[in-house]
C-alpha cells in the first residue's frame, strides 16, 4: 500500500487517520504494524527528509542570509514548507486586538507535521503534572496517572530513540534502565552554569531529546515493541538499521538527512508504509467527521488540495491527529442530526482548556566564557543542559505565589553566526560612533560565542478566558471550511510565573558574572511570549472521566462516539512544564492500544 | 464543499495589491532626490521565493529576484563595505567575500520587511555623494580614505546617538547588513571563531585547556 491521490483510496478503511504527525504517526504506525488497514490523510505534500532536508548549507547560500521570511517563517533552512503561523488562503481569527491576548496558530501543512521542525526536547510529565486541580486548585486534573503512562513512555523512548539521563528529579520522571541512550558532553558555558547554578542550589542536568547518540539496538528494542509480531519486528529492526547516530552538526530544525533526529517520516510512516497496510493520502484538507444515524463516525469528508474537489473516504474507525486545534475545528465543523453543534460538543466543551507553555526568556554576556580557545561547540547542535523544576517541595508548602513548575533550556556556545551577528557587541563597545572597520571585527572575535541564553517555558492551567470556537462571524478558508477564532488571555497565574522565571533566570546570569539584557521580573506581561509562539499548545477537546465535563473518555475516544479517537494534543487537559511531544505519542500509544483491543472485542 | 464567494478568489498570491500599493506610496512620498537615478527602481520587480523552496540548493544573489544597484552605486558600496569590514592580517575584506552583492541581493527583496532597509539604503547612497560634492568632490569614491573614513566616523556617531534618525539609521543599517552578511560566510564564520558544521564520530565536549581556563574538572 502507496502514497494515493483521492481517486485510489480503498472502499473503505479499518481505521482512518487525519494528520501524520507525532499523534497520527504514532497511531498509523501501531496500527499498520498490527496488520489494520489504515488510511492517513495529511493536508501536505509528500516531504522525503532524506532529500529534501538542508544539512550543511550556511546562511551565504540560502535567500536574504537564511532569515525568516513570510514565506518560511521559521527561517529558509527549517525543515518547513507551506508552513507557518500566517499561511495565505488559510486565516483564523483573535477575539482581541491587545497584544498579548493573541494567540498565533502555527499549522504544518506537510508530511510529518511538526516532528519536522522541533528542538526534539522529549521530557515526560511527572507524576504531579496529571493533578493541576487536585495539587494546585485550578484547572483540570487528567483522568489518567503518572503511572498510567510510564510503560507507554518507555516505549516511545525506545522506539524514537531518546537521549537523556536518569536523574531521580522530583516530578521530572526517570526513564527505565536500558531506555535512554547516552547524553551527550556538555558545552563549556553548560559547564560553567551547572557549576555557578549549583551555589544556588538550582540543578542543570541533561536534557531528553529525540536524537540518537548512538545507533539503536535493533536486535533487542524490536522484540520488545512488538511481542510475537515476527514482521513487525522485522520492519522495525530494518528500520532501525536505516538510522544513523548523530554526526554532532547541524541543526535538528533543519530536519534529519541521516535518520539520526525524530521526525515521524524516519521513525513512523517510513516502516509502516513497508508493511503493506497503510496508504497515505497527501494534501487532503480534511473538514468534517461523518456520522450514520446512530451517531458513529463513518469517515472523514475532504477537501482534494490539487484540484479543489470534495471527496469523501470510509472508516470502520477515525482517529484525529490533525494537531490540537486542527482537530477542535474539525470536531466543531462536524455538525449532524445526531450532532447538531459538532461532535463530541453535546456539552459545549470542544474548544476549551485551550493551554500553552508559559514562556520568556533572558540571555547574558558571560565575561568568563570571553577568548576561549577556539573549538566546535556544535555538540547535539541546540539544547543539551536544562533545569527541571526544583522548587517543587516550596510550592507543596505554598511558599509561592504560582501553581505549576516551569523549566529552563540553557543554551551556550559558538553556534553557527546569522545575520545578527553582525550587530550582537555594540553595547560592549565605549567607542563614540557605533564599531566598524577594525573595531567590529576585534569585538566580534572577542564576544562572539560567550553568551548564555536561558529560554524558560512553564506550566499552564486551563483557564476560562482561552479557548477556540468556530469565527461567529462566519469567515472561511479558501476552500471555504469554517475558520477558528480564538481567545486567550494570560492569568496572574501565568504572570506570577513570569515573574518568578525572570527572577530565577537573572539569579542564575547573575551568579555567572553576566552582562544581562532588560528582565521583566517587574512587567511580566512585556515578558511572556504570545500565546502559540512557542508551538506547543495543546487541549481543546480534553479527556476527563465524566462525560459532562470533557470531550473524550481516559482512552481519548470521543464520548459517545467510541470509534472516533484523538491522538494529538487536544486531549490534554493542562500543560505541564515539560514539552509536549513525547506525551502526545505516549498517550497516543495507549489510545491505539486500547483502540486495537476494542475492535478485537467487536466493541468499535 | 462550496466555495463561498469572497474566499473562492486568488487569495493565495503572495504579493497582494494592498502591499504593492503601500510600497508604491511610500516610495513616492518620501524625500526628494538628486541624481533620480536611485528611485527608478523603488518598488522591487521581482516576487518572493514562495513557501516551497529548494531547500537544498545554492542560490546565487540575483537569482530569485532583479538586483537594484547601478554600477556606481556597487562601486559605492564596495568602497563602504570595506571600511566597514576591512581586510587584515587573518581574514579578507567584505567585498572579497561578496558581500555587496548581498547587500544588494537584501534591498531588491520583494518581501515587505525589507523594503525600510531599501529606502534607506539607497537614500543614505545618495546622501553620501552629496556629502561628498560638498566636501569638493565629485563622488564618495573619489575623496581620499581619509576623507571617507571621516565620513563614516561622523554618521557612526550619530548612529550610536540615535539609530533611527537619519544618516545613522542608513549607516547602522548597512554596518548591519556588511557586518552579518560577512559572518554568515564560510570565511567569516573561520574569522569569527565557529569550528562547527563538520561532521565528527564522537563529541566530546571541550578540550582540557578550555576547561583548564574556566577551572573546570574534566566530565566523565
Amino acid at each position: 500500500m502507496p502514497v494515493i491521490s483521492p481517486t485510489d483510496t480503498q472502499a473503505s478503511y479499518d481505521a482512518v487517520i487525519v494528520g501524520s504527525g507525532a499523534g497520527g504517526g504514532q497511531v498509523a504506525y501501531l496500527l499498520a504494524m498490527a496488520g489494520i488497514k489504515t488510511l492517513v490523510l495529511e493536508a501536505g505534500r509528500m516531504f522525503d527528509p532524506t532529500r529534501e532536508t538542508a544539512m550543511f548549507q550556511t546562511p551565504n547560500m540560502a535567500p536574504l542570509r537564511a532569515e525568516r521570511t513570510p514565506d518560511k517563517q521559521y527561517g529558509f533552512y527549517d525543515a518547513s514548507v507551506a508552513s507557518g503561523w500566517d499561511i495565505p488562503g488559510e486565516p483564523y481569527t483573535n477575539a482581541s486586538k491587545e497584544e498579548k491576548r493573541q494567540f498565533a496558530w502555527w499549522r504544518q501543512r506537510m508530511m510529518g507535521g511538526r516532528t519536522n521542525h522541533w528542538g526534539r526536547v522529549s521530557l515526560r510529565n511527572g507524576p504531579y503534572d496529571f493533578e493541576m486541580r487536585s495539587r494546585m486548585g485550578v484547572g483540570y486534573d487528567w483522568p489518567i496517572s503518572y503511572d498510567d503512562l510510564a510503560p507507554y513512555y518507555d516505549k516511545v523512548e525506545m522506539l524514537a530513540g531518546i537521549f537523556g539521563a536518569s536523574e531521580g528529579i522530583e516530578n521530572s520522571p526517570d526513564s527505565s534502565p536500558g531506555v535512554l541512550l547516552p547524553p551527550p558532553k556538555f558545552r563549556a558555558g553548560e559547564l560553567l552554569a551547572r557549576e555557578k547554578a549549583k551555589t544556588l542550589g538550582i540543578p542543570v542536568v541533561p536534557v531528553h531529546r529525540a536524537i540518537l547518540t548512538e545507533t539503536q539496538d535493533a536486535d533487542r528494542i524490536p522484540k520488545k515493541l512488538h511481542p510475537g509480531n515476527g514482521k513487525a519486528q522485522r520492519l522495525l529492526a530494518e528500520n532501525m538499521r536505516m538510522r544513523a547516530k548523530c554526526f554532532f552538526a547541524t541543526d535538528c530544525h533543519r530536519g534529519c538527512s541521516i535518520g539520526a533526529a525524530f521526525d515521524s517520516m524516519t521513525v513512523f510512516l517510513r516502516p509502516a508504509l513497508k508493511s503493506g497496510n497503510l496508504d497515505i493520502l497527501p494534501n487532503a484538507m480534511v473538514h468534517q467527521v461523518t456520522v450514520d444515524d446512530e451517531g458513529r463516525a463513518t469517515g472523514v469528508s475532504f477537501v482534494d488540495k490539487v484540484d479543489g474537489g470534495e471527496h469523501h473516504v470510509s472508516g470502520r474507525t477515525v482517529i484525529l491527529g490533525a494537531s490540537s486545534q486542527e482537530s477542535v475545528r474539525i470536531l466543531l465543523n462536524s455538525k449532524s442530526k445526531a450532532f447538531p453543534d459538532g461532535i463530541g460538543n453535546d456539552h459545549g466543551i470542544v474548544g476549551r482548556g485551550l493551554t500553552d507553555s508559559v514562556a520568556s526568556s533572558l540571555s547574558a554576556q558571560i565575561p568568563a566564557l570571553e577568548n576561549l580557545p577556539l573549538h566546535n561547540e556544535d555538540g547535539t547542535v541546540g539544547q543539551q543542559a536544562y533545569v527541571p523544576w526544583w522548587k517543587a517541595a516550596d510550592q507543596l508548602a505554598g511558599k509561592l505565589d504560582f501553581p505549576g513548575g516551569y523549566k529552563f533550556i540553557v543554551s551556550s556556545g559558538r553556534k553557527m553566526p546569522r545575520l545578527s551577528t553582525g550587530r550582537k557587541y555594540d553595547s560592549f563597545s565605549d567607542t563614540e560612533g557605533i564599531p566598524f572597520g577594525r573595531e567590529l571585527k576585534e569585538n566580534a572575535r572577542r564576544y562572539y560565542g560567550s553568551f548564555i541564553g536561558i529560554g524558560a517555558q512553564g506550566a499552564m492551567a486551563a483557564n476560562k478566558d482561552c479557548y477556540s470556537e468556530i469565527d461567529p462571524d462566519g469567515v472561511k478558508d479558501q476552500w471555504g471550511i469554517p475558520v477558528l477564532k480564538f481567545h486567550w488571555k494570560f492569568s496572574d497565574d501565568e504572570l506570577k510565573q513570569i515573574a518568578d522565571q525572570q527572577r530565577s533566570m537573572r539569579s542564575i546570569l547573575e551568579v555567572l558574572g553576566g552582562r544581562i539584557s532588560r528582565s521583566y521580573e517587574d512587567d511580566p506581561l512585556a515578558g511572556v511570549k504570545v500565546g502559540g509562539s512557542i508551538i506547543h499548545e495543546v487541549g481543546g477537546a480534553i479527556m476527563g472521566s465524566e462525560q459532562t465535563k470533557s470531550v473524550t473518555n481516559p482512552w481519548s475516544q470521543v464520548w459517545g462516539v467510541p470509534n472516533l479517537v484523538i491522538a494529538d494534543g487536544a486531549t490534554f487537559p493542562s500543560t505541564a512544564d515539560k514539552n509536549p511531544t513525547l506525551s502526545i505519542m505516549a498517550v497516543a500509544w495507549r489510545a491505539a492500544d486500547h483502540l486495537m483491543a476494542e475492535m478485537k472485542k467487536g466493541n468499535v | 464543499m462550496e466555495m463561498s464567494e469572497e474566499n473562492s478568489g486568488n487569495s493565495t498570491r503572495r504579493i497582494d495589491r494592498r502591499t504593492a500599493l503601500k510600497w508604491v506610496s511610500a516610495a513616492s512620498v518620501t524625500f526628494p532626490l538628486s541624481g533620480g537615478e536611485s528611485f527608478a527602481a523603488a518598488v522591487p520587480a521581482g516576487v518572493g521565493y514562495g513557501p516551497d523552496p529548494d531547500l537544498t540548493k545554492a542560490y546565487q544573489p540575483g537569482e530569485l529576484w532583479p538586483l537594484t544597484f547601478s554600477e556606481s552605486q556597487r562601486s559605492l558600496v564596495i568602497v563602504l563595505s570595506d571600511i566597514i569590514i576591512p581586510a587584515d592580517d587573518t581574514s579578507p575584506s567584505a567585498s572579497a567575500l561578496g558581500v555587496p552583492d548581498f547587500v544588494d541581493e537584501w534591498i531588491s527583496s520583494p518581501y515587505e520587511e525589507q523594503k525600510g532597509d531599501r529606502l534607506l539604503i539607497l537614500k543614505g547612497l545618495d546622501w553620501l555623494e552629496e556629502e561628498a560634492q560638498r566636501r569638493g568632490a565629485d563622488h564618495f569614491v573619489s575623496l581620499s580614505e581619509g576623507a571617507q573614513l571621516t565620513i563614516c566616523q561622523d554618521i557612526a556617531i550619530e548612529a550610536k546617538k540615535n539609530r533611527r534618525e537619519f544618516p545613522g539609521s542608513f549607516f547602522y543599517t548597512l554596518r548591519n547588513l556588511v557586518a552579518g552578511g560577512y559572518y554568515t560566510t564560510p570565511e567569516g564564520m573561520k574569522d569569527i571563531g565557529y569550528r562547527g558544521n563538520v561532521a565528527m564520530v564522537e563529541w566530546n565536549g571541550p578540550p582540557t585547556e578550555v576547561l583548564e581556563q574556566l577551572g573546570l574538572s574534566p566530565q566523565e
